[in-house]
């Protein structure tokens, strides 16, 4: 590539874009690069131990779906970030980037406990258990509609204000908690009350529950009127316009129904789960919500996958965790972040290809 | 003249993806000193060839040779090394930069200082005479101050090959006037100019020799001295082409809309439309003509209801004489108001006396299709939506720059697209797609729309097919009122052909059209009168079948205050 | 107690001012980066980790010398944040990919990796020692009180982020760098139609732009908290305020010196005052945040065509896109 010598050459490597690509390319591009990945991830972490990479995947599955239990537990993570993911699906299918997932758990999940705490001994379940679920879904609404408004009306950058939202979700949860807790230590032990009773076995709610909801939202986003509306948003605010679409509306009542679901999750972690909160009840679904979302490229069926995917790793990156001896869980956010950045780069292969300079005309210069 | 050749294309191919292909195997040579023409329709290639030579695409295959040495242009930074220099169709001018900024931009091989900047594009303005406020903001400037900015731009990095894309296409007939003096006085000073046009009279006028290139293939360079307009047409479009618009006469027209007093204010507080009245009658193609940018867009805007006009009314005639009200638009207490205005008569044509009757027997008499209008209801559009506007029949078909960027969503498949206006019908909270995808699958085989099924998506159509897409489904919902913008920005001569006949069509089932066209014999030869806009006024209202063209070009720049003085 | 307040202020800004300013030069290269977080942890890290390796070749923390710290830490910090931001830079620039994506992904990452490194691999038994040398203040502030002290009093990486906010005004305003730059900003097309090599300056500005964010999040471990560890999951939530203070201060690194400041005392508020309740506290913290949220609606309210964004953040470029 010696420009001055030759500069007949064209160049050694030109990025074209692709006409169309059929799925089964964009699988097995998907597919290398998350064995690529995780074989990546496997050597990092052998790099800061002595132990080798079998053990690595060996742990990875062990510790994801080692024994019946933590395969329920795997499901049951799944269906909670398949229900985050499913909460900003809506939101990010409009362009409205909804940073805040993390908030409106956690606004949901406070909700449901502050129930728990002022209402709980003093009225039965059966009635705590529905104004619970209300409070959620109505806290999680509002969270998430009050950037919505600000967007809708003035333009107000809504990633941000979403974000900034998480903090001051958190913040209340500190407020609550130095209220509730009077010993100062920081910590809301579990509540007996307003527990939300088991179906079959204690993780089978949530799955229940989030797969209906998904199934929903692919009926309501790919079937109703709203869910096409939805869609024009996304692809053009000025199209939407031009054909009479409420822009406004679509974007305060999507984010309404976004916020809910993200509140309803707020329900079952604070109800079903944890009974307590914390100001890491949201668990970064928030923000691995929107991976899952977006790697599936807001397909509800593959953000399936992608959560179950997800899951797994985290799961998984536990038991690596024990086995390879690191003291702090940040190891699994490092594996996470490459295998993240890895699919990632895979839209690039599924938008463009590489050319590079065809092999005869090398021939023909030597 | 200097024979010495400059610039050589030898066997250019350039594809775009596997199916379009943009140029094939184009040879060209360009002289120092000359103003060549690169002729040809819209989508034949010819800008995709230029953009070649300026660096912005790579070609596939073929070679390129200035002064006789082969060169490889990767970017327009090695296209400015060999002094090549592209003026682009749409500017490439950073808009909060002032000119003088722009023209700075991406020099590298001399010191920072804006002044001494100023001081050598002065000197070149002066030695070909232009005129340029070097420290007014691009984002204030008319378009043919930008344009001046880009020639600048170019002629400062030393240009020698100067490529100009269209022009002309924005500009008055002064400016374009004032723009071929700058070129000649540039040719003079041993300049090659590359004219890039599909304006024939342009051709003629300014250019020493014409490229002819059709469907991407170069059919041959001619001296402009040794051929005519229809040699060239001939050459251009292939075969001998009906340029004759089947006009026919107005018939049975009756007022449909009255625009009184319009007056609409942009977000900076400008008067994009400047108290515009007149009227546009069923059965007639209304046309408005005017450069660029004279409030077209924003008055078919503010007739649509979308945007808010500061003042002037708007009085829509909806084609309801001898038809029945219904309740599907009309709420009782509204009926009720309009028989107490008299409007309704019975089937026999006797006057209805709602006064006596319950409202029992008056929902019965209308849902029985009894209760009949006597004459077009008039609707007051101010306080309609868009929504409401389109459903009393009046239907905005505009075609933006990108052809996608309003009426159509491209990641969109032609069955979803079609839905766009109509998917709020019924109560049901969810779509019906049955419709929309017969319809869909109608405009596909009426219109030979060129796409393998209805289910691609609309941004993977050609622009042609995206236009047939766009104006079929307006003119599906049988409005009363058809707006059009630039229906045929961007078509070949067929697609062109098929969608005038469509307006005439429309036209003769007594639709009132009004069609805003970039071209003036287009709009003189399909229109039946011609509204000229001017900087947001009406500076005249012609009859399309005895005005002359000078006359509107004339009117089109009468009172403009942006044109350049000589 | 004023004087603490001032003092924090300024201290906590500088963190912001910092994040800030690297922010801003990645905005004007038309690459909105959501990993500035992650990017500020990771310069931590590397900051920590050079110091660490320092000290651990010293007999004493004591006998540390003042400008080896702070060069080290500085080089530590921006070479860490610098191929963080080269992650993000090759991911967006080169392979195209979505920018908010995959700056929140950096963000996961960067984190992750500062916390693993922090607890394992980094000897913080010197670093009480050492912050209090990295923070000295200038020679001639010592021992003074008053204005003399809140304007002085502060270590050298306080008046490195005036210098840096001045400097890149200067750049952007009176060189062709900075033209070129905010050209591509505006329009990558353009730029790169006029001969700007588009892609070489997005990467430098990335890689800069990280570099000097690094910066913020040891200047807040090493000078401010002096050593301690234990605060610094917050080095994430200054990265949103900082990017957050970009819109606030329209782009304008001599803005942001002033607005940084505003947020820092926003932010410290909660601490300083000692008789307050802890409820009361919980919701002083979360000031900083409701006033961002207020910043940001009155600026969108106030839409003004100079204070905009550049025009195309955000997006990719691809030449051959037609």
């Amino acid at each position: 590539m010696k420009k001055s010598t030759n500069n007949l050459k064209e160049p050694f490597v030109r990025i074209v874009k692709r006409d169309n690509i059929s799925i089964s390319k964009i699988v097995i591009i998907y597919a290398v690069a998350i064995v690529f990945g995780l074989l990546l991830c496997g050597v990092i972490c052998t790099l800061f131990s002595d132990k080798g990479i079998g053990e690595f995947f060996e742990s990875l599955f062990n510790g994801a779906i080692g024994s019946e239990r933590k395969i329920w537990l795997l499901l049951q993570d799944t269906s909670l970030l398949l229900g985050t993911s499913i909460a900003l699906l809506p939101a990010f299918k409009m362009k409205f980037w909804n940073l805040g997932g993390n908030g409106q758990i956690l606004v949901g999940c406070l909700s449901a406990i502050a129930c728990m705490f002022y209402l709980g001994g003093k009225v039965a379940d059966s009635v705590l258990i529905p104004i619970m679920l209300v409070a959620s879904v109505l806290s999680g609404a509002v969270w998430a509609v009050i950037p919505a408004i600000f967007r809708a009306k003035f333009n107000t950058n809504e990633s941000l204000f979403t974000l900034m939202m998480n903090y001051i979700a958190q913040g209340l949860v500190s407020f609550c908690i130095t209220i509730w807790v009077k010993t100062g230590s920081g910590v809301l032990p579990p509540i007996a009350y307003g527990n939300v009773p088991e179906i079959g076995n204690k993780y089978l709610l949530p799955i229940i529950l989030f797969t209906l909801i998904t199934v929903l939202m692919y009926i309501y986003l790919k079937y109703s009127k709203h869910g096409y509306e939805i869609s024009v948003v996304g692809e053009s605010i000025n199209t939407a316009k031009y054909v009479g679409i409420k822009v406004n509306k679509v974007i305060i009542r999507t984010m309404v129904l976004s916020g809910a679901i993200a509140g309803l999750v707020g329900f079952v972690l604070a109800g079903s789960i944890n009974h307590t909160v914390s100001t890491a009840s949201a668990n970064n679904m928030g923000f691995t919500g929107i991976m899952a979302t977006w790697l599936a490229a807001f397909n509800p069926i593959i953000i399936a996958l992608t959560s179950f995917f997800i899951s797994f790793i985290s799961k998984g990156m536990m038991d690596v965790r024990k086995t390879f001896m690191f003291t702090n869980d940040a190891i699994s956010n490092i594996v996470v972040g490459v295998i993240y950045f890895i699919v990632i780069v895979c839209s690039f292969f599924i938008s463009y290809k590489l050319v590079f300079r065809k092999k005869e005309k090398e021939d023909n210069q030597k | 003249m200097d024979k010495t050749v400059i610039l050589q294309l030898k066997n250019i191919t350039k594809k775009f993806g596997t199916k379009v292909i943009a140029n094939n195997n184009v040879s060209l040579d360009v002289y120092k000193g000359e103003i060549l023409s690169v002729l040809g329709e819209n989508g034949c290639g010819k800008t995709t060839l230029m953009n070649m030579v300026a660096g912005i695409y790579y070609p596939d295959s073929g070679k390129i040779l200035i002064n006789g040495e082969e060169v490889v242009i990767r970017s327009p930074r090695d296209a400015f090394e060999h002094k090549i220099g592209m003026i682009h169709q749409h500017f490439k001018l950073i808009d909060i930069f002032s000119a003088a900024q722009n023209v700075a931009l991406g020099i590298e091989n001399e010191k920072f200082n804006l002044k001494e900047v100023k001081n050598r594009i002065n000197d070149m303005a002066k030695k070909y005479g232009f005129h340029i406020n070097l420290d007014k903001k691009i984002y204030e400037m008319s378009v043919s101050e930008k344009q001046t900015v880009e020639i600048l731009k170019v002629l400062y990095r030393g240009a020698d090959i100067l490529i100009l894309d269209e022009p002309t296409a924005v500009l008055t007939p002064q400016e374009i006037r004032s723009l071929f003096k700058v070129l000649n006085a540039m040719r003079d000073d041993g300049k090659s100019i590359i004219i890039i046009t599909h304006k024939l009279n342009e051709v003629m006028e300014i250019s020493d020799r014409v490229a002819v290139l059709r469907k991407g293939e170069h059919i041959a360079t001619v001296n402009t001295s040794e051929t005519s307009e229809k040699e060239l047409t001939e050459m251009m479009v292939g075969k001998k082409i009906e340029l004759n618009i089947n006009r026919t006469e107005v018939t049975d027209s009756k007022i449909r809309l009255a625009v009184d007093g319009l007056t609409v204010v942009n977000g900076d507080g400008y008067k994009v439309v400047d108290n515009i009245s007149f009227n546009a009658y069923s059965g007639e193609i209304l046309g408005i003509a005017g450069i660029a940018g004279s409030g077209q867009k924003e008055l078919l805007e503010a007739i649509a209801g979308l945007n808010n006009y500061q003042s002037g009314t708007l009085t829509y005639y909806h084609p309801k004489k001898d038809k029945p009200v219904s309740f599907y638009h009309k709420t009782y207490k509204r009926v009720m108001e309009l028989a107490r205005e008299n409007a309704f008569k019975d089937e026999n044509g006797n006057d209805i006396d709602f006064s006596k009757l319950s409202k029992k027997e008056i929902t019965k008499l209308v849902d029985d299709e009894k209760v009949i209008f006597k004459e077009d209801e008039v609707v007051n559009l101010k306080d309609k939506s868009p929504r409401e506007i389109r459903e009393l029949g009046i239907r905005l078909s505009f075609v933006p720059e990108d052809r996608l960027g309003m009426g159509l969503v491209g990641n969109m498949n032609i069955i979803d697209n079609m839905m766009l206006r109509s998917y709020r019908k019924g109560k049901s909270m969810f779509l019906d797609r049955k419709n929309p995808s017969d319809l869909a699958d109608r405009i596909i085989s009426e219109l030979e729309v060129n796409t393998p099924d209805s289910h691609t998506a609309v941004r993977k159509l050609s622009g042609g097919n995206v236009q047939k897409v766009l104006v079929g489904r307006e003119i599906a919902a049988a409005p009363a009122v058809l707006m059009t913008a630039y229906p045929v920005r961007g078509l070949d001569i067929n697609s062109s052909y098929t969608i005038y006949n469509l307006l005439n069509e429309q036209k003769q089932k007594g639709v009132s059209v009004i069609f805003v066209g970039e071209d003036l014999d287009v709009l003189m030869a399909l229109s039946d009168r011609i509204l000229v806009l001017s900087g947001g006024k009406i500076s005249g209202i012609v009859d399309a079948r005895t005005a002359t063209k000078d006359e509107i070009g004339s009117l089109m720049v009468k009172a403009n205050k942006n044109e350049v003085t000589e | 107690m004023i004087i603490t307040f001032l003092m924090s202020a300024i201290a906590i800004g500088t963190v912001l001012l910092f994040g800030c300013v690297g922010e801003t030069i990645t905005e004007k290269a038309g690459h909105l980066n959501l990993g500035i977080p992650g990017i500020m942890c990771t310069g931590t890290v590397g900051g920590c980790l050079f110091v660490s390796l320092y000290l651990k070749g010293l007999q004493s923390p004591d006998s540390a010398s003042w400008l080896v710290l702070v060069l080290i830490s500085m080089l530590g910090a921006f070479l860490f944040a610098m191929l963080t931001g080269l992650i993000y830079a090759v991911m967006t620039i080169t392979f195209r990919c979505n920018q908010n994506i995959t700056g929140l992904a950096i963000t996961i990452f960067g984190n992750g990796l500062t916390q693993f490194l922090m607890h394992s691999y980094v000897d913080r038994s010197g670093f009480s020692t050492a912050g209090k040398i990295i923070a000295q203040c200038l020679p001639f502030a010592e021992g003074k009180d008053g204005i003399v002290k809140v304007l002085f009093g502060h270590g050298i990486y306080v008046y490195l982020a005036i210098a840096i906010a001045l400097i890149t005004t200067f750049i952007f305003n009176r060189t062709r760098v900075g033209l070129n730059l905010r050209a591509i900003g505006e329009s990558a097309a353009t730029a790169d139609a006029m001969g700007v090599n588009v892609t070489v300056y997005k990467y430098v500005a990335i890689l800069i732009g990280s570099g000097i964010a690094g910066f913020g999040g040891v200047f807040y471990i090493m000078d401010y908290v002096k050593g301690s560890w234990e605060t610094a999951f917050t080095i994430e939530a200054f990265g949103w305020l900082a990017i957050a203070l970009v819109i606030f201060t329209l782009w304008k690194p001599t803005v942001s010196i002033f607005g940084s400041y505003i947020f820092g005392a926003l932010y410290i508020a909660a601490f300083v005052f000692g008789n307050i309740t802890s409820s009361e506290r919980e919701i002083l913290k979360m000031l900083p945040y409701i006033i961002t949220i207020i910043v940001l609606i009155i600026t969108s309210i106030t839409n003004k065509k100079e204070n905009q964004p550049p025009a195309s953040l955000g997006l990719s470029y691809f030449r051959e896109d037609r």
